[in-house]
Order: structure tokens, then sequence, then C-alpha cells
């Protein structure tokens, strides 16, 4: 008996395999647009027939194959009509070997391609969504706070780049490959960064972004399995993300680390982001993002905020602090020193740090002021965050806290 | 291979010492020879400074000659190297090595038809 499929089957198998297939097209046919709009149109013919027939057993495979034949009928009725740029596509499926066996997983070369340093870094976070996540530009649009028209160019203008510029597609020579990587990886980290805290708005989090950049991180984890920072991205993000269901009270108000209901944690997040930063332990190549797994992990450990292993944190701190000698590592390694040798220590280091214009850095002040008792520098500091930051649920927590003093 | 320019851009001002010149004009020649070598080279030559310039722009059936380069800037088009590259990777390499022979940045920029 035949399974029907139903239009959510298609939108699941989209999300899934959207990229893959955009990435392998992208070889075939030598143009992101090309391929693009192949797989969109596969999509369609799917949307069509696997109602009737069901979903069928390489959904990926039918759909790449369809896109591949579809569209050099249609580029050959262009070419014959003198359409150059259909010209060149179809040379370049005939340079290509046709596809043998199992499909290639193209993916990493699309994001290499995406991530090329050649290109800005709100360029490649929004190619990045849109090629291999499959987002809309009004989805993007939406989520980067943008006008529609705004993230069209946005991308119109990055492909045309890669076109002319002749970005190249593929995954970059080994010398290259650790600097290339880690750009990537830096642009995975902002989308769920931007989704956890979102950089401004009414709303704490955007939970599409933060789903989507744990996915792209599951993704390099499986093709680049031996990169241990792959694996701390990944182990960061679920940690990150086991906390969001503790991180708003009942009325969308921020609740931070030490106040969270610790019984909202998502356990299984936890035990993933863990194992994977115990695999980072055993391969002994620390990088900025395992030792901060590996912070994250130990807040993870404590069933109260009292138990936290604060000693056990500074020290992971103080390696971090060796591999990224940053003045916002430093103060975040402050926030620990303040629990282990008390809050005056902490402030003495806090105020020899250059970040006037970070609100986290005015918070993390004020804080330390209110327990010396300091309590006018305290509300002054309090008021100085509110004003630096974009986010109107972190400025209510704040506000708050200057309300409490 | 598709065709790139790396433009040389020096801030506007008093030129460095002669014997430092020298020295750039020496790794940029090395450059050169190494652009030959791998068949990227298709052409390159230093300027004079921007008030040696002269713009010509038509205006009707005229054309109006101004003494001057076309915009004051700070910094402005020292040199130009022209290369044959496979990607904007291999550009990007030659852009690197130029920017580090001259202590200068590098624009690179594709042409438009490459062949």
């Amino acid at each position: 008996m035949t399974q029907r499929a139903s239009a959510a089957d298609v939108e699941r198998v989209f999300r899934e395999e959207y990229g893959r297939a955009v990435a392998v097209l992208t070889r075939v046919f030598g143009d992101l647009d090309v391929a693009e709009e192949a797989v969109q149109d596969a999509f369609a013919a799917a949307l069509r027939t696997w109602p009737g027939t069901g979903v069928p057993p390489a959904p990926a495979g039918w759909l790449i194959t369809t896109a591949r034949n579809r569209t050099i009928d249609r580029l050959r009725r262009e070419a014959s009509r003198q359409d150059r740029h259909a010209q060149a596509a179809l040379l370049h499926v005939q340079d290509e070997p046709p596809e043998e066996g199992l499909v290639r997983d193209e993916r990493l070369r699309l994001l290499f391609t995406c991530c090329h340093p050649a290109l800005g870094m709100s360029a490649r976070v929004a190619l990045t969504l849109r090629l291999l996540g499959g987002l809309t530009t009004a989805e993007l649009a939406r989520a980067f706070l943008v006008p529609e028209p705004t993230m069209a160019q946005r991308i119109v203008r990055a492909k045309a780049k890669i076109r002319d510029a002749r970005i190249p597609y593929r995954v970059p020579a080994e010398a290259d490959l650790p600097e290339r990587l880690s750009g990537v990886l830096a642009v995975v980290y902002l989308v769920f960064t931007e989704g956890h805290t979102a950089s401004e708005g009414e709303r704490l989090v955007r939970e599409d972004l933060c789903a989507e950049a744990i996915r792209l991180g599951r993704l390099l984890a499986r093709l680049m399995p031996d990169e241990p920072e792959v694996l701390g991205l990944l182990a960061l993000m679920l940690l990150g993300e086991s906390r969001r269901p503790a991180r708003l009270g009942p009325n969308g108000e921020l609740v931070l680390l030490a106040e969270q209901d610790r019984g909202r944690w998502d356990r299984a997040l936890i035990a993933e982001g863990q194992s994977l930063v115990r695999r980072c332990l055993r391969r002994d190549r620390p990088g900025p993002y395992q030792l901060q797994a590996a912070i994250n992990a130990v807040h993870s450990d404590a069933p109260t905020a009292e138990a936290t292993d604060w000693r056990q944190i500074v020290l992971l701190y103080d390696q971090l602090l060796a591999l990224s000698p940053t003045p916002v590592v430093a103060l975040n390694r402050a926030v620990a020193v303040a629990e282990v040798d008390g809050p005056a220590v902490a402030l003495e280091q806090v105020d020899e740090l250059d970040l006037p214009r970070y609100h986290l850095f005015h918070a993390i002040r004020a804080d330390l002021l209110r327990r010396l008792g300091r309590m006018a520098e305290a509300a002054a500091a309090y008021e100085t965050a509110a004003e630096y930051t974009a986010n109107d649920t972190e400025r209510a927590l704040l506000r708050r806290r200057l309300a409490e003093l | 291979m598709k065709q790139y320019l790396l433009s040389v851009y020096q801030p506007a001002g008093e030129l460095p010492d002669p014997e430092f010149l020298a020295g750039v004009m020496r790794d940029v020649e090395e450059l050169n020879q190494r652009l030959r070598a791998a068949g990227a080279w298709v052409f390159a030559g230093g300027l004079h400074a921007p008030d040696s310039a002269t713009v010509v722009r038509a205006d009707g059936d005229d054309v109006l000659t101004t003494d001057g380069p076309f915009v004051e800037a700070k910094e402005y088009l020292g040199g130009v190297t022209i290369i044959r590259a496979e990607d904007l990777a291999s550009a990007l390499a030659w852009g690197r090595r130029l920017a580090a022979a001259t202590t200068l940045p590098i624009e690179v920029r594709p042409f438009q038809d490459g062949d």
C-alpha cells in the first residue's frame, strides 16, 4: 500500500535536504542561482506528485535527479534561444561526470563558499542560512529585523560577488583550513547568539535562529568529526540551548543563571553537550569554543547555583584568556573570580578593562558595587548598562535591579 | 582563467625615504618575476603622483580638460598589477604577496570577461 505524503512531509524533507540538494546542483551547474532555481522547481514537483506516490525512499536522490533533469531540459530550451547564461550552465554540466552510487555530500564546499572572508559578515550569515538552511528572504528579513528588499539585495550582491570575483567552490587547502574553519564557526555561532539574545527588539530569544545554528553545528560535526573546535561549538550551543526553558520567567522577563529553576533545564541536551565536551577533553587540543563549552558544562553539573565549582570555572577562564586575550573574556572571568575571591578583587579587575560601550561591563560592575554596598555607584552603573543594551528584555531586568537597590 | 586588477593604494603626502623605497622596488620586482614564472603575469606598473594627472571629459562635442586627479583623496592609486588567476582564492594569494612587498593595502578586483 502506498504511504501518502502530506504538505507537511514535503516541508520536512525541504528543511532536511534543501542545503544538500543546492550544494550538489551548484557543483553540477557551476552557478548558485541555477542550482537554487533547480531545487525549488524540484520541490514544486514533489508537492504535486508525492501526495499521490508517497515520499520516495531516498528523497534527496529523487530531488537531485529531478532538479538536474528538469533544469537541463529548461536550459536546453533557453540555450537554443541564445541565452548565454543557460549555455554556460549547460557546458558546465557536460564537464561533470554523471553521479554514480550515493550522492556525495557537497554541503561542506557550499558552507566554505558562503563563509568566504571576501564576503561581508552579514552577507555570509544570510547566504549560509539561505543556501544551507533553505530560509526564504522573507524569513531572513524577519529574523534580522531588516526590510525584505534590504535582505534580498544583500543576497543578490553576495551571489554576484561569488560569481564575478569567482570565489572558489571548494573546501580550502590544508594550510588555510584552520583560519577558514574558524570563519565558518564564527558565522554559525553568530546565528546562534543572535537567536539566543536578540541584539535588538522586544523578544529575548528567536528560537528559529538557535535551531538553525544547532542544525548547522550538527552538520559540521558530522562532516568534520575530527575537528575538536567543531565539536566544541556544537557542545557550547547545546548547553546554551538546554537552559532556554529557564531563561524566561512567567511574564517573559529575563532570568539569570543563578536564579534559574534548574529543574526546567533540558536534560537530554545537557547530556549530549557534556558527552561532546568529554570527547574534546580526550582529544586534548583545546580551543576557544571547547573551553567555553567546558565552562558551560561545569554550570550544567551543578544541581544548585551555590554548588557551582567556581574554582574550576576560573581555571578554564585562565586557559581561555591565554588563547583569546580579549577584555570580554577577562570580564566573564571576573564574574567567576567574584565567587572565589570576593567582589572587591573582581571589581579591581573589572575596572582595569576598557569596555565603555558594552552593556554587560556596566551591568557586572553594578552588581559587584551592589554587593560591596556602594549603592549610589551601583545605581549609576545600572543606568549606564540600561542605556547601552538594545534588547528590551535585558533592559527591563536592569531597570528591575536598579529599583531593587 | 580569469583576470584580476590588483591596485596599490598609497597615502597622499610625503614619500618614505629612498632607501626604504628601493627595498620595496626590489621586492615588487621579485614578485613580478614570480608572477611571470607562474604564468600569472599580465601587466604591472607604478604611477606618478596624482598631481601629474589630467582629467578629460566629454562636454557635448567639446572635450573639457582639467588639471589634477579625478578625485582628491587621502589615498590614491599608486600602481597596478594585472594577473591571471584560476579564482579569487588564488588572486587573493597574489594580493597578499603584493601587500607584503609594498607594505600597502591592495584592492583585488575581477575583470568582467575572463578568457
